[in-house]
Protein backbone atom coordinates (compact mmCIF):
# COMPACT_ATOMS: atom_id res chain seq x y z
CA UNK A 1 0.00 0.00 0.00
CA UNK A 2 2.78 1.99 0.92
CA UNK A 3 4.15 1.53 -2.45
CA UNK A 4 1.05 2.14 -4.56
CA UNK A 5 0.97 5.59 -2.57
CA UNK A 6 4.46 6.73 -3.16
CA UNK A 7 4.58 5.85 -6.41
CA UNK A 8 1.36 6.53 -7.60
CA UNK A 9 -0.52 8.59 -5.24
CA UNK A 10 2.12 11.28 -4.26
CA UNK A 11 3.23 11.90 -8.16
CA UNK A 12 -0.60 12.48 -9.10
CA UNK A 13 -1.25 14.88 -6.55
CA UNK A 14 2.09 17.02 -7.02
CA UNK A 15 1.64 17.05 -10.59
CA UNK A 16 -2.73 18.17 -9.81
CA UNK A 17 -1.38 20.94 -7.31
CA UNK A 18 1.39 22.33 -10.11
CA UNK A 19 -1.43 22.06 -12.69
CA UNK A 20 -3.76 24.07 -10.69
CA UNK A 21 -1.24 26.77 -9.65
CA UNK A 22 -0.20 27.19 -13.53
CA UNK A 23 -3.86 27.29 -14.21
CA UNK A 24 -4.38 30.17 -11.87
CA UNK A 25 -1.33 32.06 -12.54
CA UNK A 26 -2.28 31.85 -16.27
CA UNK A 27 -5.56 32.99 -15.76
CA UNK A 28 -4.84 35.85 -13.99
CA UNK A 29 -2.02 36.49 -16.43
CA UNK A 30 -4.85 36.72 -19.27
CA UNK A 31 -6.86 38.98 -17.42
CA UNK A 32 -4.25 41.31 -17.20
CA UNK A 33 -2.97 41.03 -21.12
CA UNK A 34 -6.78 41.56 -22.06
CA UNK A 35 -7.03 44.70 -19.58
CA UNK A 36 -3.35 45.82 -21.39
CA UNK A 37 -4.82 44.49 -24.96
CA UNK A 38 -7.17 47.42 -24.73
CA UNK A 39 -5.35 50.14 -22.61
CA UNK A 40 -2.30 49.74 -25.61
CA UNK A 41 -4.98 49.78 -27.99
CA UNK A 42 -6.68 52.91 -26.27
CA UNK A 43 -3.09 54.86 -26.21
CA UNK A 44 -2.28 54.81 -29.68
CA UNK A 45 -6.35 55.74 -30.43
CA UNK A 46 -5.87 58.58 -27.95
CA UNK A 47 -8.30 57.11 -25.45
CA UNK A 48 -8.39 56.33 -22.08
CA UNK A 49 -9.65 52.93 -22.46
CA UNK A 50 -11.27 50.65 -19.17
CA UNK A 51 -10.49 52.77 -16.35
CA UNK A 52 -13.98 52.98 -14.12
CA UNK A 53 -13.74 49.40 -12.34
CA UNK A 54 -11.17 49.48 -9.98
CA UNK A 55 -7.83 51.90 -9.35
CA UNK A 56 -6.98 52.69 -13.48
CA UNK A 57 -9.49 50.26 -14.67
CA UNK A 58 -7.59 47.25 -13.08
CA UNK A 59 -10.36 45.30 -12.12
CA UNK A 60 -12.21 45.80 -15.48
CA UNK A 61 -11.28 41.95 -16.81
CA UNK A 62 -13.08 40.39 -13.24
CA UNK A 63 -16.10 42.38 -13.99
CA UNK A 64 -16.30 41.45 -17.17
CA UNK A 65 -16.37 37.82 -16.65
CA UNK A 66 -19.09 38.27 -14.31
CA UNK A 67 -20.98 39.78 -16.64
CA UNK A 68 -20.76 36.50 -18.57
CA UNK A 69 -21.25 34.41 -16.43
CA UNK A 70 -24.57 35.95 -15.60
CA UNK A 71 -25.83 36.33 -18.74
CA UNK A 72 -27.97 33.92 -20.30
CA UNK A 73 -26.78 31.41 -22.54
CA UNK A 74 -28.67 31.43 -25.59
CA UNK A 75 -28.88 28.83 -27.87
CA UNK A 76 -30.34 29.17 -31.51
CA UNK A 77 -33.39 26.88 -32.00
CA UNK A 78 -31.66 25.62 -35.37
CA UNK A 79 -28.29 25.10 -33.53
CA UNK A 80 -26.63 21.39 -32.73
CA UNK A 81 -26.56 22.12 -29.77
CA UNK A 82 -24.11 19.59 -28.68
CA UNK A 83 -20.96 20.60 -31.29
CA UNK A 84 -22.86 24.25 -30.02
CA UNK A 85 -21.32 23.66 -26.38
CA UNK A 86 -18.37 21.68 -27.00
CA UNK A 87 -16.62 23.88 -29.58
CA UNK A 88 -15.82 26.51 -27.13
CA UNK A 89 -15.16 23.56 -24.36
CA UNK A 90 -12.76 22.28 -27.26
CA UNK A 91 -11.03 25.48 -27.82
CA UNK A 92 -10.19 26.67 -24.73
CA UNK A 93 -9.02 23.20 -23.48
CA UNK A 94 -5.95 22.53 -25.98
CA UNK A 95 -5.06 26.20 -25.60
CA UNK A 96 -4.76 25.47 -21.75
CA UNK A 97 -3.03 21.81 -22.58
CA UNK A 98 -0.31 23.45 -24.26
CA UNK A 99 0.68 24.92 -21.46
CA UNK A 100 1.75 21.58 -19.55
CA UNK A 101 4.97 21.47 -21.58
CA UNK A 102 5.84 25.17 -21.32
CA UNK A 103 8.99 25.48 -19.46
CA UNK A 104 8.98 28.75 -17.15
CA UNK A 105 12.28 28.59 -15.71
CA UNK A 106 14.81 26.21 -15.74
CA UNK A 107 12.95 22.59 -14.46
CA UNK A 108 9.78 24.52 -13.78
CA UNK A 109 7.94 22.90 -16.21
CA UNK A 110 4.88 20.48 -15.28
CA UNK A 111 5.87 17.73 -18.26
CA UNK A 112 9.72 17.76 -19.47
CA UNK A 113 8.76 15.94 -22.35
CA UNK A 114 11.26 14.89 -25.49
CA UNK A 115 9.13 16.00 -28.32
CA UNK A 116 8.31 18.95 -26.37
CA UNK A 117 8.03 21.56 -29.10
CA UNK A 118 6.44 18.94 -31.61
CA UNK A 119 3.28 18.27 -28.99
CA UNK A 120 2.91 22.49 -28.84
CA UNK A 121 2.60 22.52 -32.40
CA UNK A 122 0.46 19.46 -32.52
CA UNK A 123 -2.01 20.79 -30.03
CA UNK A 124 -2.08 24.15 -31.52
CA UNK A 125 -3.01 22.65 -35.15
CA UNK A 126 -5.76 21.31 -33.29
CA UNK A 127 -7.15 24.48 -31.85
CA UNK A 128 -8.72 24.83 -35.36
CA UNK A 129 -11.22 22.68 -34.58
CA UNK A 130 -13.22 24.66 -31.64
CA UNK A 131 -13.81 27.29 -34.64
CA UNK A 132 -14.85 24.94 -37.23
CA UNK A 133 -17.15 23.33 -35.02
CA UNK A 134 -18.73 26.50 -33.56
CA UNK A 135 -19.23 27.83 -37.26
CA UNK A 136 -20.66 25.03 -38.37
CA UNK A 137 -23.13 23.70 -35.18
CA UNK A 138 -24.41 27.56 -35.39
CA UNK A 139 -26.26 26.59 -38.49
CA UNK A 140 -25.71 30.18 -39.99
CA UNK A 141 -24.89 31.78 -43.02
CA UNK A 142 -21.76 34.75 -41.15
CA UNK A 143 -20.49 31.65 -38.80
CA UNK A 144 -19.63 29.50 -41.21
CA UNK A 145 -17.86 31.55 -43.46
CA UNK A 146 -15.58 32.65 -40.88
CA UNK A 147 -14.91 29.12 -39.74
CA UNK A 148 -14.15 27.96 -42.96
CA UNK A 149 -11.83 31.01 -43.18
CA UNK A 150 -10.35 30.57 -40.16
CA UNK A 151 -9.70 27.04 -41.09
CA UNK A 152 -7.77 27.63 -44.14
CA UNK A 153 -5.95 30.43 -43.04
CA UNK A 154 -4.52 28.52 -40.01
CA UNK A 155 -3.59 25.47 -41.34
CA UNK A 156 -1.78 27.76 -43.97
CA UNK A 157 0.16 29.48 -41.38
CA UNK A 158 0.87 26.53 -39.34
CA UNK A 159 2.79 25.17 -42.60
CA UNK A 160 5.90 28.26 -42.20
CA UNK A 161 5.77 28.13 -38.57
CA UNK A 162 6.62 24.02 -38.94
CA UNK A 163 9.55 25.19 -41.16
CA UNK A 164 10.18 27.98 -38.66
CA UNK A 165 10.87 25.46 -35.82
CA UNK A 166 12.37 23.62 -37.93
CA UNK A 167 15.44 25.61 -38.46
CA UNK A 168 15.62 26.31 -34.98
CA UNK A 169 15.50 22.83 -33.87
CA UNK A 170 18.38 22.17 -36.73
CA UNK A 171 20.36 25.04 -35.21
CA UNK A 172 19.46 23.29 -31.24
CA UNK A 173 19.47 19.52 -32.00
CA UNK A 174 16.71 19.01 -29.74
CA UNK A 175 13.05 18.96 -29.25
CA UNK A 176 12.88 19.37 -26.02
CA UNK A 177 11.97 22.96 -24.74
CA UNK A 178 14.05 23.88 -21.70
CA UNK A 179 16.78 22.26 -24.41
CA UNK A 180 16.15 24.82 -26.32
CA UNK A 181 16.45 27.40 -24.41
CA UNK A 182 19.79 26.60 -22.77
CA UNK A 183 21.05 25.67 -26.52
CA UNK A 184 20.61 29.88 -26.48
CA UNK A 185 23.27 30.44 -23.88
CA UNK A 186 26.32 30.26 -26.28
CA UNK A 187 25.73 31.52 -29.96
CA UNK A 188 26.98 34.33 -31.98
CA UNK A 189 27.53 36.63 -29.24
CA UNK A 190 30.24 34.59 -27.57
CA UNK A 191 31.44 33.25 -30.98
CA UNK A 192 32.94 36.53 -31.50
CA UNK A 193 34.30 36.68 -28.16
CA UNK A 194 31.86 38.62 -26.27
CA UNK A 195 30.55 37.49 -22.68
CA UNK A 196 26.93 35.70 -22.78
CA UNK A 197 24.19 38.30 -23.89
CA UNK A 198 21.07 38.81 -25.26
CA UNK A 199 23.37 38.58 -28.77
CA UNK A 200 23.50 35.20 -28.35
CA UNK A 201 19.70 34.14 -28.47
CA UNK A 202 18.37 32.73 -31.52
CA UNK A 203 16.45 36.33 -33.06
CA UNK A 204 19.54 37.70 -33.95
CA UNK A 205 21.38 34.66 -35.84
CA UNK A 206 18.14 33.31 -37.61
CA UNK A 207 16.42 37.16 -37.71
CA UNK A 208 14.04 36.30 -40.92
CA UNK A 209 12.75 33.19 -39.28
CA UNK A 210 12.07 35.61 -36.17
CA UNK A 211 9.80 37.49 -38.26
CA UNK A 212 7.89 35.05 -40.51
CA UNK A 213 7.28 33.34 -36.94
CA UNK A 214 6.00 36.44 -35.40
CA UNK A 215 3.85 37.44 -38.33
CA UNK A 216 2.57 33.77 -38.73
CA UNK A 217 1.58 33.71 -35.00
CA UNK A 218 -0.76 37.16 -35.52
CA UNK A 219 -1.75 34.98 -38.22
CA UNK A 220 -2.54 31.54 -36.67
CA UNK A 221 -4.29 32.97 -33.21
CA UNK A 222 -6.38 35.51 -35.63
CA UNK A 223 -5.37 38.44 -34.27
CA UNK A 224 -5.58 41.62 -36.85
CA UNK A 225 -4.36 42.13 -39.32
CA UNK A 226 -5.43 38.30 -39.63
CA UNK A 227 -8.29 38.46 -37.88
CA UNK A 228 -10.22 37.78 -41.32
CA UNK A 229 -12.41 34.83 -39.38
CA UNK A 230 -14.02 37.64 -37.39
CA UNK A 231 -14.18 40.95 -39.58
CA UNK A 232 -16.60 43.10 -38.13
CA UNK A 233 -17.08 44.79 -41.29
CA UNK A 234 -17.78 41.65 -43.22
CA UNK A 235 -18.82 38.70 -41.01
CA UNK A 236 -20.63 40.61 -37.89
CA UNK A 237 -18.71 38.60 -35.84
CA UNK A 238 -17.54 35.64 -37.78
CA UNK A 239 -17.67 32.12 -36.15
CA UNK A 240 -18.69 33.76 -32.78
CA UNK A 241 -21.76 35.39 -34.53
CA UNK A 242 -24.23 32.70 -32.31
CA UNK A 243 -22.39 33.11 -29.03
CA UNK A 244 -23.10 35.18 -25.99
CA UNK A 245 -22.66 35.13 -22.41
CA UNK A 246 -20.20 32.08 -21.24
CA UNK A 247 -19.57 30.11 -24.29
CA UNK A 248 -18.54 33.29 -25.84
CA UNK A 249 -16.22 34.02 -22.71
CA UNK A 250 -14.40 30.45 -23.41
CA UNK A 251 -13.84 31.61 -26.71
CA UNK A 252 -11.72 34.96 -25.70
CA UNK A 253 -10.33 32.70 -23.06
CA UNK A 254 -9.13 30.44 -25.35
CA UNK A 255 -8.28 33.16 -27.87
CA UNK A 256 -6.03 34.89 -25.56
CA UNK A 257 -4.53 31.65 -24.01
CA UNK A 258 -3.45 31.22 -27.37
CA UNK A 259 -1.60 34.26 -27.71
CA UNK A 260 -0.08 33.99 -24.31
CA UNK A 261 1.17 30.61 -25.72
CA UNK A 262 2.69 32.18 -29.18
CA UNK A 263 3.99 35.15 -26.55
CA UNK A 264 5.89 32.11 -24.61
CA UNK A 265 6.82 30.16 -27.37
CA UNK A 266 8.39 32.83 -29.43
CA UNK A 267 10.15 33.49 -25.89
CA UNK A 268 11.57 30.34 -25.75
CA UNK A 269 12.47 29.80 -29.52
CA UNK A 270 13.94 32.99 -30.08
CA UNK A 271 14.31 35.35 -26.73
CA UNK A 272 16.39 32.82 -24.95
CA UNK A 273 13.56 32.12 -22.40
CA UNK A 274 14.38 32.54 -18.83
CA UNK A 275 17.95 33.66 -19.75
CA UNK A 276 19.25 37.08 -18.21
CA UNK A 277 19.81 39.80 -21.20
CA UNK A 278 23.31 40.13 -20.05
CA UNK A 279 25.46 37.09 -18.12
CA UNK A 280 26.27 39.74 -14.88
CA UNK A 281 25.82 38.95 -11.40
CA UNK A 282 22.88 41.63 -10.12
CA UNK A 283 21.05 40.12 -13.43
CA UNK A 284 21.47 36.91 -12.46
CA UNK A 285 20.26 37.26 -9.46
CA UNK A 286 16.93 38.31 -10.93
CA UNK A 287 14.80 34.81 -11.26
CA UNK A 288 14.10 33.04 -14.54
CA UNK A 289 10.23 33.87 -14.71
CA UNK A 290 10.75 37.67 -14.52
CA UNK A 291 12.84 37.80 -17.15
CA UNK A 292 10.57 34.99 -19.03
CA UNK A 293 7.32 36.79 -17.97
CA UNK A 294 9.36 40.32 -19.24
CA UNK A 295 10.10 38.72 -22.44
CA UNK A 296 6.84 37.52 -22.57
CA UNK A 297 4.86 41.42 -22.47
CA UNK A 298 6.99 42.42 -24.68
CA UNK A 299 6.26 40.06 -27.54
CA UNK A 300 2.54 40.66 -26.35
CA UNK A 301 3.32 44.85 -26.44
CA UNK A 302 4.03 43.74 -30.17
CA UNK A 303 1.17 41.98 -30.74
CA UNK A 304 -1.03 44.57 -29.29
CA UNK A 305 0.98 47.50 -31.42
CA UNK A 306 0.36 45.84 -34.42
CA UNK A 307 -3.23 45.41 -33.66
CA UNK A 308 -3.40 49.16 -33.25
CA UNK A 309 -1.84 50.41 -36.23
CA UNK A 310 -1.80 47.84 -38.91
CA UNK A 311 -5.14 47.34 -40.93
CA UNK A 312 -6.78 44.44 -41.55
CA UNK A 313 -5.70 42.62 -44.94
CA UNK A 314 -7.94 41.35 -47.70
CA UNK A 315 -8.05 37.75 -47.74
CA UNK A 316 -6.55 36.48 -51.33
CA UNK A 317 -3.56 38.91 -49.87
CA UNK A 318 -3.49 36.46 -47.01
CA UNK A 319 -3.21 33.60 -48.44
CA UNK A 320 -0.58 35.21 -50.84
CA UNK A 321 1.30 36.12 -47.94
CA UNK A 322 1.06 32.64 -46.28
CA UNK A 323 1.94 30.35 -49.72
CA UNK A 324 3.77 32.99 -51.90
CA UNK A 325 5.80 34.48 -49.66
CA UNK A 326 6.30 33.31 -46.44
CA UNK A 327 6.48 29.10 -47.59
CA UNK A 328 8.99 29.73 -50.11
CA UNK A 329 11.05 31.61 -47.65
CA UNK A 330 10.75 29.47 -44.71
CA UNK A 331 11.36 26.31 -47.10
CA UNK A 332 14.69 28.55 -48.11
CA UNK A 333 15.84 28.94 -44.98
CA UNK A 334 15.66 25.75 -43.64
CA UNK A 335 18.19 24.48 -46.96
CA UNK A 336 20.45 27.53 -46.16
CA UNK A 337 20.57 27.00 -42.14
CA UNK A 338 21.14 22.98 -42.51
CA UNK A 339 23.80 23.76 -45.39
CA UNK A 340 25.35 26.17 -43.01
CA UNK A 341 25.39 23.80 -40.18
CA UNK A 342 26.98 21.26 -42.26
CA UNK A 343 29.72 22.83 -43.71
CA UNK A 344 31.19 25.17 -40.91
CA UNK A 345 30.50 22.38 -37.87
CA UNK A 346 28.06 25.01 -35.85
CA UNK A 347 25.43 22.50 -35.26
CA UNK A 348 25.54 19.81 -32.58
CA UNK B 1 2.68 -1.74 -14.95
CA UNK B 2 -0.94 -1.74 -13.78
CA UNK B 3 -1.11 1.98 -14.42
CA UNK B 4 -0.67 1.57 -17.85
CA UNK B 5 -2.46 -1.34 -18.87
CA UNK B 6 -5.29 1.10 -17.40
CA UNK B 7 -4.66 3.57 -19.68
CA UNK B 8 -4.14 1.00 -22.47
CA UNK B 9 -7.65 -0.60 -21.48
CA UNK B 10 -8.78 3.34 -21.86
CA UNK B 11 -7.25 4.51 -25.01
CA UNK B 12 -8.12 1.10 -26.55
CA UNK B 13 -11.88 1.19 -25.62
CA UNK B 14 -12.21 4.39 -26.59
CA UNK B 15 -10.38 4.27 -30.36
CA UNK B 16 -12.67 1.14 -31.32
CA UNK B 17 -15.59 2.68 -30.08
CA UNK B 18 -15.24 5.98 -31.87
CA UNK B 19 -14.25 3.92 -34.58
CA UNK B 20 -17.21 2.10 -34.50
CA UNK B 21 -19.01 5.07 -34.21
CA UNK B 22 -18.02 6.69 -37.36
CA UNK B 23 -18.99 3.89 -39.63
CA UNK B 24 -22.69 3.91 -37.45
CA UNK B 25 -23.00 7.44 -36.98
CA UNK B 26 -26.21 9.17 -39.57
CA UNK B 27 -24.56 12.71 -39.08
CA UNK B 28 -21.26 13.14 -41.98
CA UNK B 29 -19.99 15.74 -39.62
CA UNK B 30 -20.11 13.35 -35.95
CA UNK B 31 -18.47 10.29 -38.56
CA UNK B 32 -15.43 12.50 -38.81
CA UNK B 33 -15.96 13.94 -35.29
CA UNK B 34 -15.18 10.66 -34.23
CA UNK B 35 -12.75 9.56 -36.76
CA UNK B 36 -10.63 12.34 -35.20
CA UNK B 37 -11.33 11.05 -31.70
CA UNK B 38 -9.86 7.47 -32.44
CA UNK B 39 -6.54 9.29 -34.13
CA UNK B 40 -6.33 10.92 -30.44
CA UNK B 41 -6.79 7.59 -28.91
CA UNK B 42 -4.44 6.06 -31.53
CA UNK B 43 -2.03 8.41 -30.43
CA UNK B 44 -2.40 7.73 -26.82
CA UNK B 45 -1.73 4.16 -27.51
CA UNK B 46 1.66 5.19 -29.39
CA UNK B 47 2.31 7.04 -26.52
CA UNK B 48 2.15 3.94 -24.12
CA UNK B 49 4.71 2.00 -26.27
CA UNK B 50 6.99 5.00 -25.94
CA UNK B 51 6.62 6.39 -29.72
CA UNK B 52 6.31 9.98 -28.63
CA UNK B 53 7.37 11.19 -32.12
CA UNK B 54 5.23 8.97 -34.24
CA UNK B 55 2.26 10.22 -31.84
CA UNK B 56 2.83 13.65 -31.98
CA UNK B 57 3.14 13.37 -35.99
CA UNK B 58 -0.01 11.71 -35.73
CA UNK B 59 -1.53 14.30 -34.21
CA UNK B 60 0.09 17.31 -36.33
CA UNK B 61 -0.85 14.93 -39.72
CA UNK B 62 -3.60 13.16 -39.86
CA UNK B 63 -5.73 15.63 -36.96
CA UNK B 64 -4.23 18.91 -37.51
CA UNK B 65 -4.31 18.28 -41.33
CA UNK B 66 -6.00 15.76 -43.21
CA UNK B 67 -9.20 15.84 -40.97
CA UNK B 68 -9.29 18.93 -40.87
CA UNK B 69 -10.05 18.49 -45.07
CA UNK B 70 -12.21 15.68 -44.72
CA UNK B 71 -14.42 18.25 -42.22
CA UNK B 72 -13.87 21.03 -44.85
CA UNK B 73 -15.49 18.60 -47.49
CA UNK B 74 -18.19 17.13 -45.57
CA UNK B 75 -19.67 20.21 -44.19
CA UNK B 76 -19.15 21.80 -47.39
CA UNK B 77 -20.70 18.89 -49.47
CA UNK B 78 -24.50 18.70 -49.63
CA UNK B 79 -25.29 14.68 -49.88
CA UNK B 80 -28.44 12.76 -49.10
CA UNK B 81 -27.57 10.25 -47.15
CA UNK B 82 -29.91 8.44 -46.79
CA UNK B 83 -30.08 8.08 -51.30
CA UNK B 84 -26.34 6.90 -50.04
CA UNK B 85 -27.37 4.52 -47.20
CA UNK B 86 -30.08 3.28 -49.50
CA UNK B 87 -27.80 0.58 -51.47
CA UNK B 88 -25.90 -0.40 -48.24
CA UNK B 89 -27.14 -4.12 -48.72
CA UNK B 90 -25.89 -4.06 -51.88
CA UNK B 91 -22.26 -2.85 -51.29
CA UNK B 92 -22.02 -4.95 -48.31
CA UNK B 93 -20.62 -8.43 -50.04
CA UNK B 94 -17.66 -5.74 -51.17
CA UNK B 95 -16.92 -4.34 -47.93
CA UNK B 96 -16.83 -7.41 -46.11
CA UNK B 97 -14.35 -8.95 -48.77
CA UNK B 98 -12.45 -5.80 -48.19
CA UNK B 99 -12.46 -6.18 -44.75
CA UNK B 100 -11.39 -10.08 -44.65
CA UNK B 101 -8.27 -9.27 -46.79
CA UNK B 102 -7.27 -6.89 -44.60
CA UNK B 103 -7.68 -9.14 -41.33
CA UNK B 104 -6.13 -12.14 -43.36
CA UNK B 105 -3.30 -9.64 -43.66
CA UNK B 106 -3.38 -8.58 -39.86
CA UNK B 107 -3.05 -12.24 -38.87
CA UNK B 108 -0.25 -13.00 -41.39
CA UNK B 109 1.55 -10.29 -40.02
CA UNK B 110 0.71 -10.81 -36.00
CA UNK B 111 0.83 -14.57 -36.53
CA UNK B 112 4.33 -14.68 -38.79
CA UNK B 113 6.19 -12.47 -35.93
CA UNK B 114 4.94 -15.36 -32.77
CA UNK B 115 5.49 -18.04 -35.15
CA UNK B 116 8.83 -17.69 -36.40
CA UNK B 117 10.23 -15.20 -34.27
CA UNK B 118 13.29 -15.29 -36.31
CA UNK B 119 12.03 -13.03 -38.75
CA UNK B 120 10.91 -10.53 -36.98
CA UNK B 121 14.33 -10.35 -35.46
CA UNK B 122 15.79 -9.91 -39.25
CA UNK B 123 13.58 -7.04 -40.25
CA UNK B 124 13.87 -5.14 -37.33
CA UNK B 125 16.44 -2.55 -37.47
CA UNK B 126 18.73 -2.80 -34.73
CA UNK B 127 17.11 -0.13 -32.49
CA UNK B 128 19.87 1.63 -29.52
CA UNK B 129 18.38 1.59 -26.21
CA UNK B 130 16.24 4.35 -25.33
CA UNK B 131 18.61 5.69 -23.07
CA UNK B 132 21.33 6.26 -25.44
CA UNK B 133 19.10 7.45 -28.38
CA UNK B 134 15.71 9.12 -28.67
CA UNK B 135 13.59 7.69 -30.88
CA UNK B 136 13.32 11.09 -32.95
CA UNK B 137 16.91 10.41 -33.39
CA UNK B 138 16.78 7.30 -34.46
CA UNK B 139 13.97 7.57 -36.50
CA UNK B 140 16.17 10.59 -38.16
CA UNK B 141 18.64 8.08 -38.65
CA UNK B 142 16.79 5.45 -40.64
CA UNK B 143 14.83 7.81 -43.16
CA UNK B 144 17.57 10.45 -43.67
CA UNK B 145 20.57 8.24 -43.76
CA UNK B 146 20.14 4.71 -43.78
CA UNK B 147 17.67 4.90 -46.74
CA UNK B 148 17.20 8.68 -47.79
CA UNK B 149 17.39 7.59 -51.90
CA UNK B 150 13.83 5.70 -51.23
CA UNK B 151 13.12 8.96 -48.79
CA UNK B 152 13.90 11.21 -52.13
CA UNK B 153 11.84 8.84 -54.06
CA UNK B 154 8.43 8.76 -51.99
CA UNK B 155 9.38 12.78 -52.03
CA UNK B 156 9.51 12.97 -55.96
CA UNK B 157 6.38 10.79 -56.22
CA UNK B 158 4.45 13.25 -54.07
CA UNK B 159 5.51 16.16 -55.81
CA UNK B 160 4.71 14.66 -59.24
CA UNK B 161 1.37 14.09 -57.79
CA UNK B 162 0.81 17.47 -56.13
CA UNK B 163 1.71 18.99 -59.78
CA UNK B 164 -0.98 16.29 -61.51
CA UNK B 165 -3.45 17.33 -59.14
CA UNK B 166 -2.56 21.34 -59.29
CA UNK B 167 -2.53 20.88 -63.48
CA UNK B 168 -5.68 19.16 -63.93
CA UNK B 169 -7.82 21.52 -61.41
CA UNK B 170 -6.03 24.81 -63.12
CA UNK B 171 -8.08 26.98 -65.07
CA UNK B 172 -6.73 30.58 -66.29
CA UNK B 173 -10.42 32.03 -67.22
CA UNK B 174 -10.33 35.28 -69.67
CA UNK B 175 -11.30 38.31 -68.65
CA UNK B 176 -10.04 38.44 -65.05
CA UNK B 177 -8.45 40.98 -63.32
CA UNK B 178 -5.20 39.89 -61.57
CA UNK B 179 -3.53 41.78 -58.86
CA UNK B 180 0.54 42.06 -59.38
CA UNK B 181 1.71 43.24 -56.09
CA UNK B 182 5.39 43.65 -57.18
CA UNK B 183 3.67 46.00 -60.08
CA UNK B 184 2.18 48.12 -57.72
CA UNK B 185 4.28 48.52 -55.48
CA UNK B 186 7.28 49.49 -58.38
CA UNK B 187 4.73 52.25 -59.36
CA UNK B 188 5.74 55.73 -58.83
CA UNK B 189 4.28 59.14 -59.07
CA UNK B 190 6.11 59.54 -62.38
CA UNK B 191 4.43 56.54 -63.58
CA UNK B 192 1.08 56.59 -62.45
CA UNK B 193 -0.54 60.12 -62.48
CA UNK B 194 -0.37 62.64 -65.47
CA UNK B 195 -0.20 66.20 -64.53
CA UNK B 196 -2.74 67.61 -67.59
CA UNK B 197 -3.33 71.44 -67.97
CA UNK B 198 -7.19 72.19 -68.72
CA UNK B 199 -7.87 75.01 -70.49
CA UNK B 200 -11.10 77.01 -69.07
CA UNK B 201 -14.08 76.19 -70.97
CA UNK B 202 -13.20 73.44 -73.31
CA UNK B 203 -12.50 70.86 -70.48
CA UNK B 204 -10.51 67.60 -71.98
Amino acid sequence: MDAFVSSYVWPAVIMIGQSLLLLVALLLFIAYILLADRKIWAAVQLRRGPNVVGPWGLFQSFADLLKFVFKEPVIPATANKAIFLLAPLVSVTLALATWAVIPLNENWVIANINVGILYVFAISSLEVYGIIMGGWASNSKYPFLGALRSAAQMVSYEVSIGFVIVTVLLTVGSLNLTDIVNAQRDGLGTMIGLPGSFLDWNWLALFPMFVIFFISALAETNRPPFDLPEAESELVAGFMVEYGSTPYMMFMLGEYAAICLMCALTTILFLGGWLPPVDVWFLNWVPGIVWFALKACLVFFMFAMVKAFVPRYRYDQLMRLGWKVFLPLSLAMVIIVAFVLKLTGWGA
Amino acid sequence: MGLQALFFYMFAFVAVASAFMVIAARNPVYSVLFLIVTFFNAAGLFLLTGAEFLAMILLVVYVGAVAVLFLFVVMMLDIDFTALRSGIIEHAPVGALVGLVLAAELIIVVGGSTLSPEIASNAAHPIPPIAERTNTAALGDVLYTDYVYFFQIAGLVLLVAMIGAIVLTLRHREGIKRQDISAQVARTPATAVEVVKVKPGQGL
